[in-house]
């Protein structure tokens, strides 16, 4: 399941969602905003989607990821809006019967999450201007 | 020549100053609908770097474009 909320992401909450008698594993990754990106002191971010293709592609993620490894659940909550440091901008959560799938489907479902939703961000900085973020550069570290 | 409908997202709606505008277009594929529309979305990405969508489904850049159709244009994405 994917979703895309202007709500603040409550990960204790969403965890619960992957509750599984089968699942002796659990991994996550929270992707948070913090206050320095390439050398500019940033003070808020603001996200953007598309949201009938950001839940589609979202959607095609997950079950990709499924494929991959099986008896997998899977659940991500991507954030838009005016989000400030420290906020949680984005969240993955898998459970699987063992750790090793848990890992690898959740770094595949993160990674593809940021190159192929059409989600944006624009960084509002300390100096008063601000600037649309590419990550078909920044793919590689973010 | 086939009209078009082109809508803009984020730093291209930004640029083009509007979501969206219909045009009569030389166009046989979404790259082409890139190139002409350079002047509004005015990006100098090179397309590979972007995204498009034809009528709410995701294609290719050599994808074809037919009289009616509506071309999402999508600047380098960002999410997470």
């Amino acid at each position: 399941m994917i979703s895309i909320t202007s709500d603040v992401i409550d990960p204790d909450l969403l965890r619960k969602t992957l509750f599984d008698p089968g699942a002796g594993a659990y991994t996550s990754f929270e992707g948070w905003i913090r206050n320095e990106n390439e050398g500019h002191s940033v003070l808020r971010l603001e996200y953007e989607a598309y949201e009938p293709l950001a839940l589609t592609e979202g959607r095609s993620i997950l079950t990709e990821a499924q494929d991959k490894f099986p008896h997998l659940h899977a659940h991500c909550v991507h954030r838009i809006g005016l989000l400030e440091i420290g906020d949680c901008a984005v969240w993955v959560g898998v459970s699987s019967p063992h750790r090793d799938e848990a890992f690898l489907a959740c770094r595949y479902i993160i990674d593809e999450i940021k190159v192929r939703l059409p989600i944006w961000k624009k960084e509002h900085y300390a100096d008063g201007h601000s600037g649309w973020v590419n990550c078909e550069r920044c793919a590689s570290h973010a | 020549m086939k009209t078009i409908t082109v809508r803009y997202f984020a730093m291209f709606r930004e640029h083009a100053g509007l979501d969206e505008e219909t045009l009569t277009l030389d166009a046989t594929s979404a790259a082409d609908v890139f190139v002409a529309t350079r002047d509004s979305h005015g990006s100098d990405e090179p397309s590979g770097h972007c995204k498009v969508a034809i009528n709410d489904v995701m294609a290719d850049w050599d994808s074809p474009v037919v009289d009616g159709d509506t071309v999402l244009l999508f600047p380098p994405v960002a999410g997470g």
